[in-house]
């Protein structure tokens, strides 16, 4: 961290000022993690069509915290991580076994977790705003211990990427020709969706649950439209992520906004430029 | 009309000894019958078609050799030499639909399929020149860089065709590749189907519902959950049992009239 704080102290801004301003300075390292690991789970999560998927990913892990506060538990992300695990497996494993379509599955899911969550939360007549924090995230208040957290989740991506991306691929576009070359489509399914499952529990308090479901499928729609290959399409997405990450958090600090929902923002604007100026296709 | 069985360009020199043998294929799915004791044997540079209406069970039995469905009943191939062994099959789906917007080009679609190294990061030499060799086979080198969702049904085709080649199989399944191609691209694909099947020793099973197309393989299968007829063209064109599934218009049937 020391490493970290002496090159920040090198940037030009009044918070950047040596011995000062710890938590910006740590939220802005946060983001440079957290922005490539969701630049790239973006791009799979687009091309297999599952943003439903992962938003209601982001709603069981909710119930899941409601859990672990209910049992008294002093770090009920935990919990979250488990539960949203095993709705990852529950779902993958229906999925493949049942004729039922995708988005019925995932909406069954969905709506049973967030009802789980509200019911367990405002249980005995307690109130829901102490999880409020939950809904919007604060990046502010993330801790060097959960950064590195974070950076070894991203090593994880990284390396998952490295030996599975060509079979996910596969497995997106066309399924039975994955199959007939030997993919194993339940492993890879569950391996992302698991994947996918931790990321979004373990950022959702950085970066909020109603926006982190924003932050997985913008990077990789941006960059579709201004893609031509793979290559352009993982690079696009990531470094738009990066770039409306560091943007988002500036324009949060000095407009006093949310940082999840500033990024967001901004992902937006890039989204309608590339839209707009969008490749014409080859 | 009929080729002989033997291909005489084979370099293996196997003379059409090497044997395919399905036995009594059986395939039951929940209280569905999907196939009822199908039987034939193909030897190797043979071209069968395989025809019938929709839901007469000719995915089922691709997907049954492919390993995709459990089955009854047997499946044996035998090599020339007489071994037994598992057969290598290629496999050409039916006419995927890929997503127009997907950033994905022919390079990135055949470095996910043949190889280990990842497609986000710059293709080595070595692979794209594996791939130009996979493309060469069937006249595609130009299509090396366009995006997958950007190919016509033909180019598309002849695409997913080389890469059911890598590695060269023993056994190429086609699944509908007629369909949604254009006439010149259909005369195309199956000169390139005749060229493949005795340069690389291999027998070839095709579906289609395009009865002009069958007039020149080795033998046509008519399929509805049984094989109700198998044989050259002529013979099982001209058979009761099919006119009976495709009455009227002897050329075209199923949902294509």
């Amino acid at each position: 961290m020391e490493l970290w704080y002496a090159l920040v102290d090198l940037l030009p801004f009044a918070w950047a000022e040596h011995g000062s301003m710890f938590f910006m300075k740590n939220a802005l390292l946060a983001i440079l993690v957290i922005s490539p690991l969701f630049g790239l789970l973006s791009t799979m999560i687009v091309q297999a069509k599952m943003s439903f998927f992962s938003d209601a990913l982001g709603h069981s892990a909710f119930a899941g915290i409601a859990i672990g506060a209910l049992c008294g538990l002093s770090a009920p992300t935990w919990s979250a991580v488990i539960l949203a695990v095993v709705f990852a497996l529950l779902f993958s494993l229906v999925r493949h076994k049942s004729n039922l379509a995708s988005d019925t599955v995932i909406g069954v899911f969905s709506s049973t977790a967030v009802a789980l969550g509200i019911f367990l939360s405002t249980l005995g007549g307690s109130s829901f705003t102490k999880f409020n924090s939950l809904l919007v995230g604060d990046i502010l208040s993330v801790s060097p211990t959960q950064i590195a957290l974070l950076a070894v989740i991203l090593l994880a991506v990284v390396l998952l990427w490295i030996f599975a991306l060509n079979h996910l691929t596969l497995s997106a576009i066309h399924p039975a020709l994955a199959d007939s070359r030997g993919v194993n489509l339940l492993l890879v399914d569950t391996l992302f969706n698991c994947t996918v499952a931790v990321v979004v529990t373990l950022s959702m308090t950085w970066v909020g649950l109603l926006m982190i479901n924003s932050l997985l499928i913008l990077p990789g729609a941006m960059a579709r439209n201004i893609s031509k290959s793979m290559k352009q399409y993982t690079l696009f997405s990531v470094l738009g992520a990066i770039v409306a990450g560091i943007a988002g958090l500036m324009l949060s600090y000095y407009i006093g906004s949310s940082t999840g929902a500033s990024i967001t923002l901004v992902l937006s604007v890039l989204f309608l430029v590339t839209f707009l100026f969008r490749k014409k296709r080859l | 009309m009929n080729k002989p069985m033997k291909h005489p360009n084979c370099s293996t020199g196997c003379h059409g000894s090497c044997c395919l043998r399905v036995q009594d294929l059986t395939v039951v799915r929940g209280e569905d019958t999907l196939l009822d004791q199908v039987s034939f044997h193909m030897h190797c540079g043979e071209l069968i078609a395989l025809i019938g209406p929709n839901g007469a069970g000719k995915s089922t039995l691709f997907k049954s050799l492919l390993g995709q469905y459990d089955y009854t009943g047997t499946i044996t191939y035998q090599t020339a030499a007489g071994k037994q062994m598992k057969p290598r099959i290629g496999y050409v789906p039916q006419s995927p639909a890929f997503d127009a917007g997907d950033p994905v080009t022919v390079l990135d679609l055949f470095t996910t399929a043949i190889s280990n190294y990842p497609v986000f990061l710059p293709t080595p030499k070595k692979l794209k020149k594996k791939v130009l060799s996979c493309l060469a086979r069937v006249n595609g080198e130009a299509l090396l860089h366009k995006r997958v969702g950007a190919l016509s049904g033909g180019e598309l085709q002849r695409v997913l065709l080389a890469m059911a080649l890598e590695p060269v199989p023993n056994i190429l399944i086609l699944d509908e590749p007629t369909s949604g191609v254009d006439i010149a691209g259909e005369r195309q694909l199956l000169d390139l189907l005749d060229e493949i099947r005795s340069k690389y020793d291999l027998s070839i099973l095709l579906s289609t519902h395009d009865f002009a197309t069958i007039q020149e393989v080795d033998k046509v299968m008519l399929l509805k959950k049984r094989v109700l007829r198998q044989g050259p063209p002529k013979l099982v064109l001209s058979s009761p049992e099919f006119k009976h599934l495709f009455p009227g218009d002897p050329m075209r049937g199923g949902e294509m009239r």
